[in-house]
């Protein structure tokens, strides 16, 4: 390859460009003056092709599937939230805008859940390490990036507004951790878990009617 | 050890910058950055409580040295180096507010990046980061501009103008205060810091890994490059050795982030200069490379695509061509550019010989990157000391000798060239198989899959994020070729999941620190390309 070993100069003194005859003429000016042209033409007689400008918010941009927008809290199948509190997104968190208080599940099998769980969207950064944190898949995010607040009481969201999102448009996810191959095995994985669940329940209904029989 | 490191007495050590920048076996004509370190538990005759730490750099030797001098909590004095290194003025003004160094001899000790109703030093250790303190007006800094009065000037008054902080001019939050004698500026004070967001101290309660959005915000025009130096140094430290294919992606998509930052420096400062339409045409690129960097990350600006010991996420699927798609859409507009302004004789009055600066003082001042390629001093980080790719393609480092705002501007657009040279040739060679971080638990999160199943990962997990990486105590300074010069990330650990101190050497901090110089003498409209050119970015001056 092309590295020069040679000693680095530091010169003493400037050399500024001298400019040539057609340049002291403002020549080159014509051509520029066709490059404008250019430019107009096309735009005019190929309106929408080349044209970068996006008339927002009738126009939106397409997002890719990554896009860290306003987030996620995805649920069960029941409808209860996935999250277990266990403080791991609001630890990651480098601008530390997650505010969890967490509560004893009234279900046997999941030990916590989020009894409280805000996201103040003005100190959020929008990083996705929250996403990389969570053990359970239970943050997620969208593509949604509209947000505006008259109050800066209204940019603290709460648990019901970001269940939200993830109820009605399943085409706007987001950042999320992704294995579209793994699919199939999620899902065993997934109904593995629930037999887990109904055969502990099992077991503590039949340890109970065990001490209700002596 | 990562360099040579001297501890000098204090007594010596202006007879020893002295030498050591004139000395033909040494010749460190290149001051690169200077910062304090706080120890408060160090005791008197380990040498006291702080260091003050220089790092030199020879560009003709092509080699790098640490001063440190150690100074007690009871008289933490030492020599101002300015009269060495000009560059020195405002490391010395930013080390004099935070660990509260006295540098004797220095004419304008004051403070830089705070504010002047500010108390206390903010980067020692004990000292409280919630606090506020509120300036009032009659409390404002008020630079002092002192021009050489002579008995002509009776005649007429002298005006003295405030540009900025918030002025159209001013591309960030900048104040130059200048006195004019009608057009011609005769004296001028910059004053900064109205960005300053303490980063540094930021980062000291962060683990290492929640830096890297943080750096994001440094420049953030190319914010990408932020994240690859950052964690470079973090990587070296660790001794971790990056996957081929994340090496790959950072060196195209740094240069990707290049064009950018040269995109926007040149058009705005052409915008600055009156031409505006040039500032559209470089938008476009732009506008697409955004693009990009979203598909794999999912920002645009602030993209934190890096993490330690590889990428955030795998590469999307089309990315190869996409990138050749917009490789197709840089050099037409580049040409469009080139043809509207280059030759221009109006762009050319308005910018050859303006504020012109030589290599050797430009280098005295402290300055890298492009504006110092264009005094003629062809140092670039990714040629003198290469990483990642940069040695395994074919590129030229361009250099031009003017040291004006014309050779600026035209630097950038040559390096724009050069960049999608390196990345065609990058893309030609395909995408690496493998990873794109690296395989160890101790330093990237396991893969999620593994995590929601297996136990050992599952631990790993939860200690990466509650203890962050456990970085082996050291300190390294390691510099990657950020858009606008020597990027520098000097880290120190003690060991344990957070940073001890990082400090940032900013490449267009001592640029700026110049900026007096180089409009003195001159109108004020030479003032606003001036600015423009030098590419300053407020993130990152102020961090």
């Amino acid at each position: 390859m092309n590295r020069s070993t040679a000693p680095i100069e530091i010169p003493q003194e400037t050399r500024p460009r001298k400019l040539s005859l057609a340049e002291k003429l403002y020549l080159p000016l014509l051509g520029g003056l066709m490059v404008t042209m250019k430019h107009f033409l096309r735009n005019l007689f190929t309106l929408k092709k080349r044209m970068y400008t996006i008339e927002y918010p009738e126009q939106r941009r397409q997002y890719s599937h990554r896009f860290r927008g306003h987030h996620i809290l995805t649920t069960r199948p029941d409808g209860s939230l996935r999250c277990v509190a266990c403080f791991l997104c609001a630890t990651a968190c480098p601008a530390e805008c997650i505010h969890i208080e967490a509560g004893e599940s009234p279900d046997v099998n999941i030990e916590k859940y989020p009894v409280v769980y805000e996201i103040d969207m003005l100190r959020c950064v929008f990083c996705g390490y929250c996403v990389d944190a969570c053990p359970e898949e239970a943050i997620i995010m969208s593509k949604n990036y509209d947000m505006a607040y008259f109050r800066r009481d209204q940019s603290i969201v709460g648990k019901e507004d970001l269940k939200k999102p993830y109820t009605f448009d399943q085409s706007q996810l987001g950042y999320r951790p992704r294995y579209p191959e793994e699919q199939t095995q999620r899902a065993t994985m997934e109904s593995g878990a629930v037999d887990l669940v109904s055969a502990a329940r099992a077991r503590v209904e039949e340890a109970a009617e065990a001490t209700k029989a002596s | 050890m990562d360099q040579p490191t001297w501890v000098v007495d204090r007594e010596i050590l202006l007879d020893l910058a002295r030498d050591l920048r004139d000395g033909r076996e040494t010749r460190f004509d290149l001051l690169l950055d200077l910062c304090g370190v706080d120890y408060p538990d160090r005791p008197e005759e380990d040498g006291g409580r702080f260091d003050a730490v220089y790092h030199l750099y020879s560009i003709p030797r092509a080699e790098r040295l640490r001063l440190k001098v150690p100074l007690s909590e009871s008289d933490p004095a030492l020599p101002s180096l300015i009269p060495v290194w000009k560059a020195a003025n405002w490391f010395e003004r930013e080390a004099y507010e935070m660990f509260g160094l006295r540098f004797d001899g220095h004419p304008n000790l004051r403070r830089l990046l705070t504010h002047e109703a500010f108390k206390g030093y903010p980067l020692r250790k004990d000292y409280d980061a919630a606090r506020r303190w509120i300036l009032t007006e009659d409390q404002m800094y008020r630079p002092h501009p002192e021009p050489e009065e002579s008995v002509e000037d009776e005649m007429f008054e002298r005006m003295t103008i405030n540009f900025g902080p918030s002025h159209p001019a001013m591309h960030g939050t900048f104040r130059v205060v200048a006195t004019l004698d009608g057009e011609v500026i005769t004296a001028s004070e910059v004053e900064i810091g109205y960005l300053h967001r303490c980063f540094e101290k930021m980062s000291e309660t962060h683990t290492w890994q929640q830096v890297i959005p943080y750096t994001d915000r440094l420049n953030y025009c190319s914010s990408f490059i932020n994240n690859v130096a950052y964690c470079r140094t973090v990587e070296r430290m660790l001794g971790v050795e990056v996957p081929p294919k994340a090496v790959w992606a950072r060196t195209i998509l740094s240069e990707f982030s290049r064009i950018m930052d040269h995109c926007v420096c040149n058009g705005s400062t052409l915008v600055d200069a009156g031409a505006l339409t040039n500032f559209w045409y470089m938008f476009q690129p732009r506008e697409e490379i955004y693009g990009l960097l979203e598909s794999c990350f999912g920002a645009r600006l602030t993209v934190a695509g890096c993490r330690i010991g590889g990428l955030l996420a795998d590469l999307p699927p089309d990315f190869i061509e996409r990138s050749r798609r917009i490789m197709e859409m840089i050099p037409p507009f580049v040409a469009d550019v080139e043809r509207l302004i280059t030759k221009n004789r109006i762009w050319m009055d308005r910018s050859i010989g303006v504020s012109a600066i030589s290599g050797e003082e430009a280098v005295n001042w402290g300055w890298t990157g492009p504006c110092l390629r264009a005094s003629g001093v062809g140092y670039d980080v990714r040629r003198a000391h290469p990483y990642d790719l940069y040695d395994t393609v074919d590129w030229e480092v361009p250099v031009l000798s003017g040291g004006d705002i014309y050779d600026r501007y035209r630097v950038r657009m040559l390096e724009i060239e050069q960049s999608v040279r390196i990345i065609r040739q990058l893309l030609d060679r395909g995408m690496p198989e493998g990873p794109y971080i690296v395989d160890d638990p101790h330093v990237a999160l396991p893969p999620k899959e593994k995590a929601y199943n297996e136990m050992e990962s599952m631990i790993y997990h939860f200690k990466l994020i509650m203890d962050g990486i456990q970085v082996p105590a050291g300190e390294r300074y390691l510099m990657s070729e950020g858009a606008n010069g020597e990027l520098g990330f000097y880290v120190i650990s003690e060991g344990g999941g957070k940073p001890y101190r990082i400090k940032v050497r900013p490449p267009c901090f001592p640029i700026f620190s110049t900026f007096s110089r180089l409009i003195d003498g001159g109108s004020v409209s030479d003032m606003i390309v001036t600015l423009g050119g030098l590419n300053v970015i407020a993130g990152e001056l102020e961090r």
